[in-house]
Parts: C-alpha cells; structure tokens; sequence
C-alpha cells in the first residue's frame, strides 16, 4: 500500500487507453506507412547491437534493390530488374493470400500451392507436350495447369472446410509439407536428370519471355532478367480489384468475410463461395510456383522458393488485403529480398522481416486506440485520504 | 434517521467517450429508503451515470457523496465496500455453480475451503428478510430468468449492498415476474434499503417509484420529481423533448385470405433439442398477428424456421400458396417473405461494410442491381439515396459504415430493406428491442403502413405495450407450443400473462 502511494505520488498521472470508435480513412492509408518506417527504426536499432550503422546498412540494401536515379541514367537497371523478379512471385502468392483472407479463409498454404503449380508446369512443359510445341499454346497450356493444379490443392482444403468444418489453417499448413515432399519424388525420381535433384531444361518454348531477350531492339535491356511473370501478377491483380469492386462475386466474399449469419440470411451459398475463393487462391499461388520454374530458372528442382508462400501472408496483411496495396508491398519486401544478398551477416533480411511484421500487427493494434495520459485525480486523493488517517 | 437523509449525492458528473459526451454535468440526488427510478431513452447516458457509481467508469469531472461522505471509486470492489451494488441487464453468474456459490464467488471468506451449509443458512435468512425465494442449494442452470435476477439481487444483499442499482430489471420477465419484483424492491425499500431503477419503460416507472429522474442526451432534464400528478405523457415529453403520441393512428384492419401458413412446424434448437414441438399459425393479408411470449421460448427457432435459415424436422411452411417449408432463405424471399431478425448487428446487417452495401444484401442479385454476374454500383447507390431519404435514416452518408450508425437507425436500414421490396409477408422479430420512443414510434408507423397496404405480418415480441398497440391478434408460445390465440380486441394482459407462463386458461383452451 505505502509502495502504491508513493508511486502514486511522484507520478499522479495514468495512462488510459480507449478503443477508436472511428476508423478515419487516412488512419488506414497511413497506418501502413507508419507501421514500416516504425520497424525499420526498431530494426535499425536492432542492427547497431550487432555493430552495424543502420543509415549505411539501409542505404546499401535501398541502392542495391531500386538503384539511384544517376544509376538508371547510366542505364543501370538491374536492380529494378532483380527485385521485380523477386516482386513477381510474391504479388501472386501475396495476393493468392489476400484473396482468402478476405473471406476469413486462413490459408496459410500458398507455399505448398506454389509448390504444386511449379510442378503441374513442369509436367506441361517436360512431359506433357512435344518440345516444339510453339511459346503461344505452350505457355498457355503451363499457366492452366498451373492454376488448375494449385486451386484443386487449394480446393481440398476448402471443401474439407466447407462441409466438414475442418481447421484450414491446420490442413493448408500440412499441404505444405505434403507439396515438398511430392515434388521432391519427382525431381530425384521419373523426372529427375540422370539421379540429380533436377530435372532436364525446359524447352525454350517454355520459358517467359525475359527483357533481356528484346536488347537487340532496346540495348539498355541487355542482361536484365526480369521477365513476362510481372505482367501475369498484374493483370492478376487488376482482375482481382476489379472482382471485388464491382462484382456479385466480390460483394459476397466482403459479405461473408465480415458476417456469414447475415451471408446466410441473404441467400447466399457460403459453401460454393468458400471452394471457389479457395480454388481462385490457390491458382494464383499455384501460378507464382509456375513464374519461378518458367520465368527464372527454367528448370524444375528443389529449392524454387525461399518461402515465398509465407512472406505472402505478410505482404498480404501489410497490404490491408486490398491488390493495389499487394503490388506495393510485394515490391517492396523483393527489394528487401534483394537488398538483403548486399549486407552481412546473411540473417538480417530475415530478421526484418519478422520484425516488419511484428511491428505490423502490434502495431495495428495500437492504431486502433488512442492512448490518453491524464492527471490521475482518484490516486491523488485516495493517497491524501489515506495521509490524514 | 430522517426521511430526506441522502443515501446518494452525484454532483457535475462529467464523462466523455469518444465523439460522445455521455454525461455533462449531472447532478442527482437520491434519498435513504426510496426507490428512485432513472428515466430516458437509449443512449441518454443513464447506464453510465450508475457505471460511475457503482465504479465501473471513472468520472472526468464531479464528486460523489455516499451518506455524505465524498467517495472515489477504482473498482466495483471499492462500491460494494461502500455499499452500492449493481445489477446488470446480463447477469454475471456461473451457471453449473449453486446459488450459495455464486454468492461468494470472489469474496475473500471464500479462501479456502468453503462451508456450504454456513453460507446456505445465511442466504436461507437473507431471502427470508426480504422474502426473495430461492433454493441456495440450486444449479444456476436450472432457475429460471426471473429467479436468477433474485439471485443478483441475493447476491448484492449478501455483500452488505444498501443502495441496490438495477439496469432495466424488467426486460427479461413476464408480466408476474415483474409484479413479483416489484413487491421484492417495495419490501426492500420498506427495509431501508436504497434502490435505483433504470428504466425506459413509463408505466413501469409510474407504478414502482418514489420519484423520478430524467435524463436526455447526457443532461439531467429533472432531477427528482415527485409522482404527484405527472402522467405518462409528461415522462414521455421530459424523456423525448417533445409530445409523443402514445395513440398510433390505427384504422381497424381489414384482413383478406390467409396467405402465410404454418402448419405443425417442428424444429430443433442449437443444442439440438426440440424447440418447436408442432406449431400451427396463419396470417391474412393485412393483418399484424402477434406472437407474445417470454425469449427462449421458441420463437427465434419459428422464425428461422419459416424464413428458410434453420431445418425443419416436421411441418410444413406455405407462402402464397407455395410450399417454402426447407427451401433456402432466398427461395424464401423470393417467395414474397421477408425478414426482419432479432439480432440486427449479428444477422441482419454487416457491420464493416457501407449503408449502401447493407441495403442491398437482399437484392443485390436482381435487376438493376444486380446485372450478370456484375453489379450496378449507381444502381445501389441511388437506391441507398432513395431509401436513406424515404425511412429517414440519420447518416452522415452512405458510404458510412453500418455499425456506426445508432440502434434505431440501423433497424431502419434493416425495415427499409425488406419492406422496399413490397413483399406480401413480413416476419418482424423483436422490432423495437432497444429502441428509444422515437424510433419505436417510427417502426411501428412502418409496420402499420405495411398492414394497410396489404402485407400479412407475423410480429414476434415479448413487449406486451407493442403487441396491444400494434396487433390485431394474439397468439402466446410458451416451449414451443401455441398456448392460445385471441382477438386483440378486449384482450386481457394478465391472461397473456398467464399464457406466457405456460397456464392454459378455460378460456384460451377454447380460443386456441
């Protein structure tokens, strides 16, 4: 008790915290903004412990992922080039991610569907047609099967929610094991290349067009990497904007993710929509899977994602769920990724990033109160009442 | 000990929430022994004017004085010390414990080991006094609402309550109920006990107090009136801040065929047991037909039941002629059956999402609306200007997201919703739940208007004021039967009180 008042005394104030009853519009656009600058300095801080200057540190990981505008005037474009080739399968997957969340669908397998749509690809491209197969049935042919392999690994799940309730997050979880395992048997077994963990080059009817490969008309082009997957996220997440924007389709995913009673009493069929949305997310991730083996490494092996699938989950929450904020964020943690092979020691991207999300969803929180420190009047008395006594 | 000694004075209480100033300098004074009954509508700051008394929120500006001595409470715990208890409209007990349990649950003689038989023969004489039966022995689970709140009330009298505050006590009983505590709080009053009585319901506030304050948008409008000669309508003005018709302007009815029937409709509930054990209703076009009855008695399950959202294991449901019994809630609708529910933030209206995205949950798939498989996003905004305009939905827009808007406001959303269609049947569950005058004054007008147009609408409420002013007959559902139907012409509420309870009448054996 003599403990408190004293306390009490040398500072009579408290700290109240009360939730927001509003939600203004600028709060949500800046919130994200705030939010990373805040974990870059809590990064940063984190970075000087381990010795490291964090403006240096910040400096290199920003030049080496977007460049400098002298460097683009040089024509020095890689930098753009190699972080949209890590944007790329992070806007699929990110938005692969979105798209369930939307719904409260928890589906945390875009890695595992990823996975799947790389491998449904391969098939296409290695086994399923002749090598001289033209780009323009042969790339179409790899998308589709891409999707439709990464939705249907993504339906399972779904449909396992849908009329048997069963945990998603648990089921898409697992998926992703099952997804590794599954393609591994086929990179050291029937596809595999004389035993290798890999499997033959794809037919270069096969590949995503790449920039590099229009230098002879452009010649700043030259040896940038960056290639067509881009364009598939884009329009993916246009599509997606547009769906949920205007469409019966996205009014009621909104519905549904925000009150399935009132869904139900509107008639509408939550079932349907929860494979469906699970179907369209997976098809999305299961085409991130088909970028990296057809647009980057043209060939189909084990480590085609550094985890892609779940650093979507966060791009996709940064993103407030929405596909133009996907876009953003997606280039953003490819520049991190990029930036990230720059500095040393070789864990700090990693360590950003879960201190980005960290932060991110903490801090979230925090924007939806407001924190008020008021002169504590009960404790003043209370101590004076208890003095007098 | 004087008649006037004040058990409670509040002076220039001040809180502020959020955008809302919900008390602004209130003062109120309530005498020893008296019971003192706070009066206004939803929202006038009366439940957190006694939260800050009984300690649950910390005032910004003011003083409280107990017996005359200055107080500042931290907890509730700090309240109940100084003899100030709070009984609130959701009880606060463990339902598998026994009474005597629940009773010093939390308190500090309960350290250890408890002594059952020690606390028993306490509440046993503390019920006795002040002639509150209840078994202490007794399962929270098995005691009906009415004997919980006794048990609140035990509970608050054990912990050395003197000032007993209680939040709309009587939303949850029937009509005996009701008497019965009435008679409780006199006996306790009569003992010297103080008791504060949240209420917006006038007649009840007329017949149980000593004398009255009203509060009206955080400001104290009267500060303890003596009954002597104020009338219903003078409440209502102070309450309201302007005349209220208590009258609604109602031609008689001029019922035609039967158009929604019901026919031994047999349902579970949510634990899976029977809720509907045969239920058997018609309405006629242009008719209201009310379903009385205390909650929990079925009726959320009939009205799931006929609207397509809930199985029915048996019976069947006819809407226009068409059988709808097991069809899907938009099957349903298109039938011509619309719905209002019970639970307006739960089922009937998305919270996050905008008025105009509310308002077109039941048509967003049809023509202008809905086109392909795109929607007309001007279509539904017009619409929501139309509608927003029509049932004087106060808003600061369109695109304001549904869960901001006020109780009444939203269940004119909900009502401008499933009545713009025009449909032949309306089921309305609870409409004026905790809704202030205005607004219930609003809502009924719109059910009436429906009813003179031609709608056939089965009205479900446990408020017997609304179904007297509104219905043109009467049914009661007690467990899932129909105990009786009646002409609301001359009806007598302590028969439909009886009937709520589950006693069949000779006279309603025959009606029903």
């Amino acid at each position: 008790m003599s403990a408190q008042s004293s306390i009490a005394e040398r500072f009579p104030y408290r700290i109240r915290i009360q939730k927001r009853l509003d939600n203004p519009r600028w709060l949500s656009i800046l919130s994200p903004v705030v939010l990373v600058i805040g974990a870059l300095i809590v990064g940063g801080v984190l970075l000087s412990i381990v010795g490291v200057s964090p403006f240096v540190a910040y400096s290199r990981i920003f030049r080496a992922a977007f460049g400098t505008p002298a460097g683009w005037l040089r024509g020095e474009l890689y930098p753009l080039s190699d972080t949209t080739i890590k944007a790329t399968p992070l806007l699929l997957a990110g938005l692969s991610v979105a798209l369930a969340f939307r719904m409260q669908l928890w589906n945390i397998g875009a890695e595992g569907q990823l996975l799947i749509g790389a491998w449904a690809a391969t098939g296409v491209a290695l086994k399923l047609l002749s090598p001289d197969t033209p780009a323009f049935i042969m790339i179409p042919a790899m998308m589709l099967a891409a999707f439709l392999a990464g939705g249907l690994y993504g339906a399972v799940p779904g449909a396992l929610k849908a009329w048997l309730g069963v945990n998603l997050i648990i089921t898409t979880l697992m998926l992703n094991y099952v997804a590794a395992f599954w393609n591994n048997f086929f990179i050291y077994g029937p596809w595999s290349l004389r035993g290798f963990g890999l499997t033959p080059k794809f037919p270069r009817t096969a590949w995503l067009p790449r920039l590099t490969e229009f230098a002879d008309q452009f010649s700043i082009l030259r040896g940038l990497t960056a290639h067509a997957g881009i364009l598939i996220g884009l329009a993916a997440a246009f599509i997606l904007w547009y769906v949920l924007r205007k469409s019966k389709f996205g009014y009621e995913i909104k519905v549904i993710g925000d009150n399935p009673e009132a869904a139900r009493y509107a008639g509408m069929n939550i079932k349907r929509n929860i494979l469906l949305v699970m179907l369209i997310s997976g098809g999305l991730a299961g085409l991130a899977g088909m970028g990296e083996v057809s647009g980057v490494i043209h060939i189909f092996q084990e480590r085609i994602s550094p985890g892609y699938g779940f650093t979507a989950i966060i791009v996709a929450w940064l993103a407030k769920l929405n596909p133009w904020g996907v876009v953003l964020v997606a280039y953003l943690f490819g520049g991190l990724l990029v930036g990230g092979d720059e500095i040393q020691p070789f864990g700090i991207v990693s360590m950003l990033n879960g201190v980005i999300l960290f932060v991110v969803v903490g801090g979230e929180l925090l924007l939806r109160y407001r924190v008020r420190i008021e002169r504590s009047e009960s404790v003043t008395q209370s101590a004076a009442a208890g003095g007098g006594q | 000990m004087s008649e006037n000694r004040l058990a409670v004075e509040m002076r220039g209480i001040v809180k502020r929430f959020p955008g809302v100033l919900a008390n602004d300098r209130v003062d109120l004074d309530v005498r020893a022994g008296e019971v003192h009954a706070l009066l206004g509508e939803n929202g006038a700051g009366k439940s957190t004017l006694m939260n800050i008394l009984s300690g649950l929120y910390h005032p910004d500006e003011g003083e409280i004085y107990v017996d005359g001595a200055k107080v500042t409470f931290g907890s509730p715990k700090d309240a109940i010390h100084d003899g100030i208890g709070m009984i609130h409209q959701h009880f606060m007990l463990v339902p598998v414990l026994s009474v005597a349990e629940n009773l010093v649950l939390g308190l500090d003689e309960a350290r250890f080991l408890l002594r059952p038989q020690k606390i028993e023969a306490e509440v046993e004489a503390l019920s006795q006094r002040f002639n509150i039966s209840v078994d202490p022995r007794a399962k929270i689970w098995q005691l009906s609402v009415g004997e919980q709140q006794r048990v609140e009330v035990l509970k608050m009298l054990y912990r050395g309550a003197n000032i007993l505050i209680m939040d709309e006590p009587t939303a949850v009983l029937t009509p005996q109920e009701v008497e019965e505590l009435f008679h409780t709080l006199r006996e306790m009053a009569s003992s010297g006990k103080t008791i504060i009585f949240i209420s917006h319901k006038l007649h009840e506030v007329l017949e149980i107090a000593d004398r009255i304050s009203v509060l009206r948008l955080g400001r104290m409008v009267s500060s303890g009136i003596d009954l002597e000669g104020v009338t219903k309508k003078d409440l209502a003005r102070l309450m309201v801040g302007r005349e209220v018709l208590f009258r609604i302007d109602r031609k008689a009815a001029t019922p035609g065929e039967p158009i929604l029937e019901i026919r031994n409709l047999q349902a579970l509930d949510d634990k899976g047991l029977p809720a509907l054990k045969g239920i058997s209703l018609e309405v006629r076009t242009g008719e209201i037909l009310a379903l009385a009855g205390v909650s929990g008695n079925g009726q959320r399950e009939l009205a799931e039941a006929v609207t397509g959202l809930r199985e029915a294991t048996g019976g069947s449901v006819i809407a226009q002629g068409r059988e709808v019994t097991n069809a899907s809630p938009s099957h349903v609708l298109e039938a011509g059956l619309s719905f209002v529910p019970e639970d307006r933030v739960g089922m009937g209206s998305v919270p996050n999402m905008n008025i105009s995205e509310n308002l077109a949950l039941r048509n967003y798939r049809i023509p202008p609306i809905g086109n392909g498989w795109v929607m007309n996003l001007v279509a539904m905004r017009e619409q929501a200007e139309k509608l927003v305009d029509e049932f004087d939905i106060a808003t600061p827009s369109i695109e304001t997201p549904s869960r901001l808007l006020s109780g009444g406001n939203l269940q004119k959303l909900i009502l401008a919703r499933e009545i713009s269609g025009a449909p032949a049947m309306l089921v309305a569950m609870q409409p004026t739940r905790g809704l202030d005058v205005g607004a219930t004054e609003a809502v009924h007008r719109i059910l009436l208007e429906q009813r003179d147009e031609g709608a056939a609408i089965l009205m479900i409420s446990e408020d017997l004021d609304e179904i007297m002013a509104l219905a043109d007959r009467i049914a009661v559902i007690y467990e899932g039967q129909i105990m009786g139907e009646m002409s609301a012409e001359g009806a007598d509420i302590e028969e439909i009180g009886l009937m709520m309870a589950g006693t069949r009448t000779a006279h309603n054996v025959k009606a029903g």
